[in-house]
C-alpha cells in the first residue's frame, strides 16, 4: 500500500521528463499564468519565513542554472561574480541583478524564480535532527495548505496522511532526506486523482472544485477523471542546508491513460484494491464506484510487466 | 482530556517547576487551579521570581488563591486580547533564564505560545497543562477567518458562513484547528451538529 519508493534523482530517457532534472514542457507558459492568477487571487500561496531568505537565494541559483542547462534556447544565466544576467525568453525576462541582495529584484528570490518554474516548491529548513516546512510556492497542490502547514515539522504536516505514520513511513523517510547530500537529488511519484485538469485542487479553493466530484457519469468518466501524478524531488541546498522539494504535477485523463492497455489493467486493480481510507483521503469516494466500472472493462486479468512503462 | 488524535494535534502535559531566574505564568479560569497545584512542587521562593497573567472569566473564581502564592506579579485581565500587549512586551524584555509555564483552555495555551514563538521561544521549551473548556480556535481554510470557542461539529464560520469541518490538523502558527468546508461536493448535504468540543 505504502512504501518509501525514493530512488536517486539521475537523468532518464530523452523525451521523458527525466531528460532533465528539472523538467519544462510545453506547458510553461500557461502554467506560469496560471501561477500568476491563482498569487493574485490569494497571495498566502507563496510565503517565507524570515530565516528562509537564505534558501531562497539557494533555490534561485538551482532552478537558474538547471533550466539554462536543459533548455538553452529558452533560458540563459551569465554570471560576472554577483553581477547575475538571467533571460527567460518564453515569459520576455531579461534581469541583471546582484546574488544575494534582495532589493535588486521585484521579489524575493524564491518568490522570483518559482514564478518562473512549473511545479509546487516547499522549501525545508534542517535543524533538531527535523525538517521544517519554512517557505513555500504552492499553486497547484491536492489539497494541502500551505498557510496552514508553514512552520511545521516532517510529522506535523504529514499528521493526517492515514495508515503511514503507523507503518513508520515517515520515520525512514525523514532519516533518508535528512541526509541528502549536495548534487546528490532523490525523487519519488505520488498520485491521486483529480477530476478536470485543474492544476489549482487546493484547499482554499475546495468550495469550489469540490462540486466536480459529483459530475462524473459512465459517459464522460474517460474525459473527466485524471490521474495525478507528482514528482517529487529533493535537493540539498549548499549555502542554507537546507533542502527544497519541488512538486511537479502532470495530469492524464482515463482516455489517455488506457491507450496503454497495461496501464488501464494495473489502475483498475489499484482503485478496486485501495484501503477505504486511503479512498477518502485522496476524496475518490464520490466517483470510485462508476470510475471502476468503467475500467473493470479494460482489464482481461491477464498480468502486468514490472514498472511503470507500457508494454 | 482529549482523545487520541493525529500528531498535529498538542497534547499537554502537567506544569513542573523548570530551573531558572524568572518564571512568567499565563492561565485563564480553572488554569489557576494547574498553578496552585504546582505550588507545593517548587523550591524556596519560587513564586518570588513569578509573574502570573491571569484571565479569570466570568466566574472571576480562583484570584485569591494566586495572590495566596504571594508571585511578584499578579495581573488580572478581562480577556486575553487585553492582556497581551503585557504578554508580549514582558516577552520583548525577557532575559535568558525566563520560563513560561500555559494553563488552562486550548484557546488560551494556544494564543500565548504563539506570542512566545513569535518571540523566538522554542515551544518544546514550554510547560503546558490543559484545563477547562475543550472549545477550539478554528482558522477557516477558505477565508482564513479565525472562529473562537468552536464547540460543535460540523461548526459554522464565523466570517463567511461556510459549515466546516473541524479537524484535529493544528497549527502552532496560527494557534487554530483547521476547518474546511464538509459539504463542498454538494451544499445540499447539512450533516447535524453536534456538541463535542465543551
Amino acid at each position: 500500500m505504502y512504501a518509501v519508493n525514493i530512488e536517486p534523482h539521475v537523468l532518464g530517457p530523452k523525451g521523458s521528463v527525466l531528460e532533465n532534472l528539472i523538467d519544462v514542457d510545453e506547458h510553461y507558459v500557461a502554467e506560469m499564468q496560471d501561477r500568476a492568477l491563482v498569487l493574485a487571487e490569494d497571495p498566502l500561496r507563496c510565503q517565507s519565513l524570515p530565516h528562509m531568505t537564505l534558501a531562497g537565494w539557494d533555490l534561485l541559483e538551482l532552478l537558474m542554472e538547471q533550466q539554462a542547462l536543459g533548455y538553452p534556447e529558452h533560458f540563459t544565466l551569465t554570471r560576472d561574480g554577483d553581477r547575475w544576467r538571467w533571460i527567460n525568453r518564453p515569459l520576455g525576462i531579461d534581469d541583471t541583478f546582484t546574488f544575494g541582495d534582495v532589493s535588486t529584484l521585484p521579489y524575493g528570490p524564491m518568490e522570483y524564480i518559482t514564478r518562473q518554474s512549473q511545479g509546487d516548491f516547499c522549501i525545508l529548513d534542517q535543524r533538531d535532527g527535523n525538517l521544517w516546512m519554512d517557505a513555500g510556492m504552492v499553486t497547484t497542490q491536492a489539497d494541502w495548505s500551505l498557510d496552514f502547514d508553514i512552520g511545521m515539522n516532517f510529522f506535523e504536516w504529514h499528521a493526517p496522511v492515514p495508515l503511514a505514520h503507523e507503518k513508520g513511513i515517515f520515520v525512514r523517510a525523514l532519516k533518508f532526506l535528512t541526509n541528502i547530500q549536495q548534487g546528490k537529488p532523490a525523487r519519488r511519484l505520488n498520485w491521486t486523482m483529480t477530476v478536470n485538469p485543474r492544476l489549482d485542487t487546493s484547499p482554499e479553493n475546495y468550495h469550489k472544485w469540490g462540486p466536480d466530484r459529483t459530475t462524473v457519469t459512465p459517459e464522460n468518466v474517460g474525459d473527466k477523471v485524471h490521474l495525478r501524478v507528482e514528482l517529487q524531488s529533493f535537493w540539498r541546498l549548499p549555502r542554507s542546508n537546507g533542502i527544497v522539494f519541488p512538486i511537479r504535477c502532470y495530469l492524464i485523463k482515463m482516455d489517455e491513460l488506457v491507450t496503454q492497455p497495461k496501464w488501464a489493467r494495473r489502475l483498475h486493480r489499484v482503485i478496486r484494491d485501495l484501503p477505504e481510507e486511503l479512498v477518502n483521503y485522496k476524496g475518490l469516494t464520490r466517483y470510485r464506484p462508476t470510475l471502476l466500472e468503467w475500467l473493470s472493462k479494460l482489464d482481461d486479468g491477464s498480468p502486468t510487466s514490472a514498472g511503470f512503462g507500457p508494454d | 482530556m482529549a482523545a487520541k488524535s493525529i500528531i498535529s494535534r498538542p497534547v499537554y502535559a502537567t506544569l513542573s517547576p523548570q530551573p531558572g531566574k524568572h518564571h512568567l505564568f499565563v492561565a485563564d479560569a480553572e488554569g489557576a487551579l494547574a498553578i496552585t497545584d504546582l505550588a507545593p512542587k517548587v523550591p524556596d521562593g519560587f513564586f518570588a521570581d513569578a509573574h502570573i497573567i491571569f484571565i479569570p472569566g466570568n466566574e472571576g473564581k480562583h484570584v485569591a488563591a494566586l495572590e495566596a502564592l504571594k508571585p511578584a506579579q499578579l495581573y488580572q485581565g478581562p480577556s486575553f486580547a487585553s492582556a497581551l500587549p503585557r504578554l508580549k512586551q514582558t516577552l520583548a524584555n525577557a532575559h535568558m533564564g525566563l520560563r513560561l509555564y500555559l494553563a488552562g483552555t486550548e484557546g488560551l495555551i494556544g494564543q500565548a505560545m504563539q506570542a512566545a514563538l513569535e518571540a523566538g521561544i522554542d515551544h518544546t521549551s514550554i510547560q503546558t497543562e490543559h484545563r477547562g473548556s475543550l472549545a477550539r480556535r478554528m482558522q477557516c481554510v477558505h477565508c482564513k477567518g479565525i472562529t473562537e470557542n468552536v464547540t460543535t461539529q460540523p461548526a459554522t464560520c464565523s466570517h463567511c458562513g461556510l459549515l466546516l469541518l473541524v479537524r484535529d490538523h493544528y497549527s502552532r502558527r496560527l494557534a487554530a484547528f483547521q476547518g474546511v468546508c464538509i459539504n463542498a461536493e454538494d451544499r445540499s448535504e447539512i450533516p447535524p451538529a453536534e456538541e463535542i468540543f465543551r
